[in-house]
């Protein structure tokens, strides 16, 4: 039976990404079980909170090699928020933090001297780079999606930057991908983007599927 | 591309149903919270705020149960707020969808209350709610920390902190409560007007002003919105990151939608 799976490491607010997808009606499982995770559809790696702490509980939980799996067997993943950034090599938010290491790069803060305000909090344009993908149909290009981060993906293959954001004087990756893996993620939170965010879920249940 | 300045509608509520005071008495029922917050998500509105004005220990079921159900059809951020005095009570509105939540008098009464909430839910999701009111002083030279400006030539003021749904003086300085509260881990000022709240003739500008220009972190203005110039000069003159309103949405006097295209053509960026 069609699932998407929920990965619960106990970071963040799991129940709205939840209730937008029973919203689009999608049968959905929030777990901490790896072999739910490796038999779903579609996976969902969310997160709200520190990179380390993020890390740690993912350890703890021994979900690190599920995910690098369901990546390797190309189980479409989708990451969240702080769940973009766990899939990098590396962050520098409070300290230096190994990551899950699906895409080459690193995680880094704003400079402040180039932005008004960090966390950026609120609504911003997305500039998609590949109008094409599933994960942008029906989407105009730069609609406004919600950001609520500090820290932003510096990935290491340009050819991985699917969505761009300007905030302040910096231009960042917004949205990243990788064809070979499956593996898509965004840095804003499309469960509390309106319409459009609804429609990004739908996008990728109708991946899922296929 | 930037960063959206955020209009947000405020539900006023009691027992999951929306009401505005004119200066926090003589409350009208607008109609079901949720049933409303839908319909404003769907208008374009940024985010939502939830304040249980009636907040009490027994009410507490019916607020959880309110964002529960807000959660089902609201996806936009929204914050609730309302006498929550401590980290269980934050922790009970999160966990049922909440993404914000906004501290006032508990936070007052209880600075602690703002690091530690801060520290386990992450900074993004505490807002300090200040309610504030002018206190007119002859000149600047009074005793005292008191912040005071020259709100127009040869008139003075300070704003004091007002706690209890705006019933209880504190004599605690507004803009240095909103720098302790930012200093401790508050991601976010909601700023209302007690001297122009329910008035309909605009944001206290001054104090929005003061604020925005002091503190690291944004500032929600509220508090005056009586028409959709109120809410441009909010953002203009004073600097606000975002703009609430209630009653200007509620009794349909101007549409979520009509206040975004307004505010766009007098150049402020607005997600529309």
């Amino acid at each position: 039976m069609f699932y998407i799976a929920i990965v619960d490491y106990e970071m963040g607010n799991l129940k709205s990404i939840y209730k937008c997808l029973q919203h689009i009606n999608a049968p959905v499982k929030i777990t901490d079980n790896p072999q739910t995770i490796l038999n779903a559809d579609g996976v969902i790696l969310p997160g709200v909170g520190a990179f380390g702490d993020a890390m740690a509980h993912l350890k703890q939980k021994d979900l690190i090699g599920t995910i690098q799996q369901i990546a390797m067997e190309q189980i479409p993943l989708f990451g969240i928020c702080l769940g973009l950034q766990l899939l990098f090599s590396k962050s520098y938010e409070m300290g230096e933090h190994e990551g899950l290491d699906l895409f080459k790069g690193e995680i880094v803060k704003f400079d402040e001297t180039k932005v008004d305000k960090i966390p950026q909090i609120g609504w911003n344009n997305v500039e998609f780079q590949d109008t094409h993908h599933y994960l942008v149909q029906n989407i105009p290009n730069n609609s406004y999606f919600y950001f609520v981060h500090s820290f932003y993906c510096n990935p290491a293959n340009p050819d991985n930057v699917l969505g761009k954001t300007r905030y302040g004087e910096i231009e960042f990756c917004s949205m990243v991908y990788d064809r070979s893996s499956n593996i898509i993620a965004s840095q804003f939170h499309p469960e509390k983007s309106s319409r459009y965010g609804i429609q990004i879920y739908r996008n990728f249940i109708t991946h899922c599927k296929k | 591309m930037v960063l959206t300045k955020r209009i947000i509608p405020c539900l006023d509520v009691t027992e999951g149903r929306v009401v505005k005071g004119t200066q926090f008495v003589n409350l009208r029922d607008a109609g079901d919270a949720v049933e409303l917050g839908a319909y404003y998500d769907e208008q374009g509105a940024d985010e939502l705020v939830f304040l249980d004005i009636t907040a009490s220990s027994d009410k507490r079921k019916i607020l959880i149960d309110l964002v529960e159900r807000t959660g089902e059809q609201v996806f936009i951020p929204f914050t609730v707020g309302g006498g929550l005095r401590t980290v269980e009570d934050i922790k009970g509105i999160l966990r049922a969808g909440a993404d914000k939540v906004s501290l006032n008098t508990a936070a007052v009464k209880n600075p602690q209350l703002i690091s530690e909430a801060s520290k386990i839910f992450g900074a993004q999701c505490i807002v300090t709610a200040i309610d504030a009111k002018r206190v007119y002083v002859d000149s600047r030279d009074i005793k005292g920390d008191n912040i005071i400006i020259e709100i127009e030539e040869g008139t003075y003021c300070w704003w004091e902190v007002y706690i209890h749904g705006g019933r209880t003086p504190t004599g605690e300085d507004a803009i240095l409560w909103g720098l302790k509260a930012t200093d401790l881990g508050s991601g976010e000022i909601l700023l209302t007007s007690m001297d122009a709240d329910g008035m309909k003739e605009g944001y206290d500008l001054e104090l929005t002003r003061a604020f925005s220009e002091r503190l690291s972190v944004p500032i929600i203005a509220s508090g005056g919105a009586g028409n959709p110039e109120h809410i441009i000069e909010a953002f203009k003159k004073g600097k606000a990151d975002a703009a609430l309103a209630a009653s200007i949405f509620h009794y349909d006097e101007y549409s979520i939608k009509y206040v975004k295209e307004e505010c766009q053509k007098a150049g402020i960026p607005m997600r529309v």
